[in-house]
């Protein structure tokens, strides 16, 4: 195995490009190397990005947020600053494992492990995210929802990495949340998961909605028919049931140890509802 | 599989190891540089026993390649007593039982020290969240944890 820290982004591409062997992008390791120890994979090369510049950088960028790639869980949540924006997004990014993980692990290695279970993925596709995509071909912004492709995959191609996440400036009277069911209280898996992200009116009601849900379908979900049950109103009752309807109906889940696929889709379903109860109150909505 | 040399500081001392790629920080320590306080548990960053710090950060020595540490800080439980002197928290752990085979001992001991470095007076529930990345699987918790509460009340006083 061979291992190499290109100093720019054109530099990891071509190592990635010419490989002719197995090769693995290491940010912040928390999935490379338990799939190293597993046998899971036997890299012959692995690209070690974190001497990119700006890649372990958070800063302000035209009212929004860009996220360096291996900018760290444990780096997210100390940004006072980005946690009062996108709350959900952080909430989200900071419950995978445990805070020894939090110090290395990062929104993009969540992202790119592709996993439709990963904590940090619902809240970013609710927030409308984007990626910054760098490749042998150039570079390209493109959304986190079209990151993953099935479990374990990405659409990137080959060559590609992912230099940053960009959260976009928020409307007034925005907010998000993200909720997730474990069994436990630390320290696990989701069985299914939600992030809602709104914008509502002076008079509270809602104007803008997106939701996703995770660890119910091969990727994460974006769901219409939640936003349009919820858009309009001022998430009375009959909103909110219709919220929790569309978002079981959107469900297309598996059976496995974590959870059934019928306590699945009721799940999700609750978990859609109290997400949006949650990002309702953070934008100033009075229910 | 050809071998790195990587430059880096534990306890403040610098120190020069060579390791193969795909070697885990932590097994640079244990068995190249004969620091055998932290411990394999689980290997994949379930258990923490292997928490060390990284530039100020706590992370599972079994997730961190060796070659990704240079010119790196690290910190272990060998730089935590000075000299004979125990840390607080060294001896708390002593004093309260806190322990019985002591395999998670050391990975406990870094990460309370790294909440207490922040957060000085952290309520049980705060510590609790904070050493979930450290099973034990003797002591039932309840003594850890009032252990750490003990070196932290003494520390703030000291």
């Amino acid at each position: 195995m061979q291992y190499a820290k290109p100093t720019t982004a054109a530099e990891a591409a071509r190592l990635l490009s010419a490989a002719s062997g197995v090769t693995r992008v290491l940010a912040g390791g928390t999935d490379v190397l338990v799939q190293l120890k597993a046998g899971m994979v036997e890299p012959d090369l692995i690209v070690d990005i974190k001497h990119i510049p700006g890649i372990r950088t958070l800063q302000a960028e035209a009212g929004g947020f860009r996220i360096g790639a291996a900018v760290s869980g444990a780096e997210l949540g100390e940004h006072a600053a980005l946690c009062a924006a996108w709350p959900g997004v952080t909430e989200g990014a900071q419950l995978i494992g445990s805070k020894q993980v939090q110090g290395r692990c990062s929104m993009v290695g969540n992202l790119c492990n592709a996993s439709p279970a990963g904590d940090a993925v619902p809240g970013l596709v609710a927030a409308n995210a984007t990626v910054r995509v760098e490749g042998p071909n150039g570079t390209r912004d493109v959304a986190v929802h079209a990151i993953p492709a099935s479990p374990g995959k990405t659409t990137l191609q080959k060559g590609e990495i992912i230099t940053s996440i960009f959260l976009p400036a928020r409307a007034p009277r925005s907010s998000d949340a993200y909720l997730r069911f474990i069994p436990r209280s630390e320290m696990d898996i989701a069985v299914a998961s939600a992030g809602v992200n709104l914008t509502l009116d002076a008079a509270g009601t809602i104007t803008a909605a997106r939701v996703a849900l995770g660890a119910v379908a091969p990727t994460v979900l974006l769901v219409d028919a939640c936003a349009k049950a919820i858009i309009g109103t001022k998430l009375d009752a009959t909103a909110l049931a219709a919220l929790e309807k569309a978002a079981s109906a959107a469900c297309k889940p598996i059976d496995d140890k974590r959870g059934t696929i019928e306590f699945r889709t009721k799940v999700a379903g609750v978990l859609a509802r109290r997400a949006a109860v949650i990002a309702y109150g953070r934008a100033g909505g009075k229910l | 599989m050809k071998t790195i040399q990587v430059a880096t500081t534990i306890n403040g001392d610098a120190v020069e190891f060579v390791c193969a790629p795909d070697e885990p920080l932590l097994d640079v320590l244990r068995n190249r540089l004969g620091l055998t306080g932290a411990k394999e548990g689980c290997g994949t960053g379930d258990c923490g026993a292997c928490t060390v710090t990284l530039d100020g950060r706590m992370v599972c020595s079994c997730l961190v390649l060796g070659v990704e540490v240079e010119g790196a800080k690290i910190t272990t439980i060998e730089g935590m007593a000075t000299g004979n002197q125990l840390h607080p928290l060294q001896q708390a752990f002593l004093d309260h039982a806190a322990l019985q085979c002591g395999i998670c001992t050391p990975g406990i001991l870094v990460a309370a020290k790294t909440l207490l470095d922040r957060n000085p007076n952290p309520t049980d529930t705060e510590l609790r969240y904070w050493l979930a990345g450290n099973l034990c699987r003797c002591t039932g918790y309840d003594k850890i944890i009032a252990a750490v509460q003990d070196a932290a009340q003494k520390m703030r006083t000291a």
